[in-house]
C-alpha cells in the first residue's frame, strides 16, 4: 500500500516558520503574501496494512491533535 | 540518617541534559540518582523520574512525538498514575505533552530564535511536590536554551489549568513582572512550567538542574529538586 499523510498547523495556531517564510518570500518582491502555512508530507510504503490502522499512526505519532490536522490519502 | 531517595533519569538517544541532572540530584544529601535507558521496561524501586533535556531522537517529526513511544514510556506512565513523582525539564517537558501525561503542547518559540540564556521565572503556586521548598511570588533566575518552547493549549485546558492552580511557574521580569516583554517564546500567558491534575507530574522548559551549583553561576534550581526531596520523605515518613 502507498499513502500520502499530508499534516498542517490547526488554522488558529500560530505558525512562526510560515510567517517567517511570507516574510522572505515579500523580501524576494512576491506582491500580495496573505497567509503561509508549513506542514509536512509523509510518504508511506507498508505491506499488510488496513487504512483504521494507518489512521491511528497518524493520529497517535505523525500528527499532534493538539496543533494539527492531517489528511491521510490512500495512493494504492 | 535519611532514607536513600533513589531517583531514575531516563537516557533516551539524544538526551544531553542526563549526567547533569544526575550530577544536580547527587548534590543532595540522601538522593541516589541513576541513569536508566530507555529501553528498559521498569522503574520498580524508584521514588522519582526524571525526563531530562536534550533532542531524543534528533527532535525528528516533532520534539518528543518519537521518545514518547519509547519502551520507559509504560513504566513511567505506570509510575505517574501511581502517583510517583516525575519531573521533565526542557525535552522531558515536550516527552510529557507527547504522550498526554500533561495536557498542551509546546510550539516554536514565536521569534524563531533559539533561545540560549538567563531568565526569571515566577513561582505561581508552591502547593505542589515541586514548588513546596518555595513561596509564592519567590523569583528564581534559571536559565533557558530550547527553539520549541512556545507553549499552546486550547482555551478549555488553559482555563482548567488556571482553575487547578497548575500553572507552577512563568516567565517573568527581575522583578517578578509577568509581561509580554519577560517571555521568551511566546507562550499562552507566559507558562514555563505546569503540573498534572495529581500534581505528581510537572513539565518545565528551563534548566533547574543547570543552577544547582554556585561553581555554574547560581543556585536557583535547588528549590525544586529540595521540594521533591521533602515530598517523597513525607510520603516515606508514613
Amino acid at each position: 500500500m502507498k499513502a500520502v499523510v499530508t499534516v498542517m498547523p490547526k488554522p488558529a495556531i500560530l505558525d512562526p516558520a510560515g510567517v517567517a517564510a511570507g516574510r522572505a518570500m515579500e523580501h524576494l518582491g512576491l506582491k500580495g503574501v496573505r497567509s503561509v502555512r508549513i506542514g509536512k508530507s509523509i510518504e508511506i510504503e507498508v505491506d499488510g496494512a488496513d487504512e483504521k490502522r494507518l489512521h491511528e499512526i497518524c493520529h497517535d505519532l505523525l500528527s499532534n491533535p493538539v496543533v494539527e490536522d492531517y489528511k491521510l490519502e490512500i495512493l494504492s | 540518617m535519611p532514607s536513600v531517595m533513589k531517583v531514575a533519569v531516563i537516557q533516551f538517544p539524544g538526551s544531553n541534559c542526563d549526567t547533569d541532572c544526575q550530577a544536580a540530584l547527587a548534590s543532595f544529601d540522601g538522593v541516589k540518582a541513576e541513569i536508566v535507558w530507555h529501553k528498559e521496561t521498569s522503574l520498580a524501586g524508584y521514588d522519582a523520574i526524571v525526563l531530562p533535556g536534550g533532542f531524543s531522537y534528533g527532535d525528528y517529526l516533532r520534539c518528543g512525538s518519537i521518545a514518547r513511544f519509547s519502551p520507559i514510556m509504560g513504566a513511567v506512565r505506570a509510575a505517574a498514575d501511581a502517583g510517583v513523582l516525575v519531573i521533565g525539564i526542557c525535552n522531558g517537558f515536550q516527552i510529557l505533552c507527547e504522550a498526554g501525561l500533561l495536557p498542551g503542547t509546546l510550539m516554536r518559540n514565536k521569534g524563531l530564535l533559539f533561545r540560549c540564556e538567563n531568565l526569571h521565572l515566577r513561582v505561581e503556586n508552591n502547593d505542589s511536590p515541586f514548588t513546596s521548598a518555595m513561596t509564592n511570588g519567590q523569583v528564581l533566575e534559571i536559565p533557558i536554551a530550547h527553539g520549541e518552547g512556545s507553549f499552546v493549549a486550547d482555551e478549555e485546558t488553559l482555563n482548567q489549568l488556571n482553575a487547578n492552580n497548575q500553572i507552577l511557574v512563568r516567565y517573568c521580569d527581575a522583578n517578578g513582572n509577568v509581561s509580554p516583554e519577560a517571555n521568551p517564546n511566546g507562550s499562552l500567558e507566559n507558562i514555563a512550567g505546569i503540573c498534572s491534575h495529581g500534581r505528581n507530574v510537572f513539565g518545565l522548559m528551563p534548566h533547574p538542574e543547570r543552577v544547582c551549583d554556585h561553581l555554574l553561576g547560581g543556585t536557583d534550581g535547588r528549590g525544586i529538586f529540595q521540594s521533591m526531596i521533602e515530598a517523597v520523605q513525607k510520603t516515606k515518613a508514613k
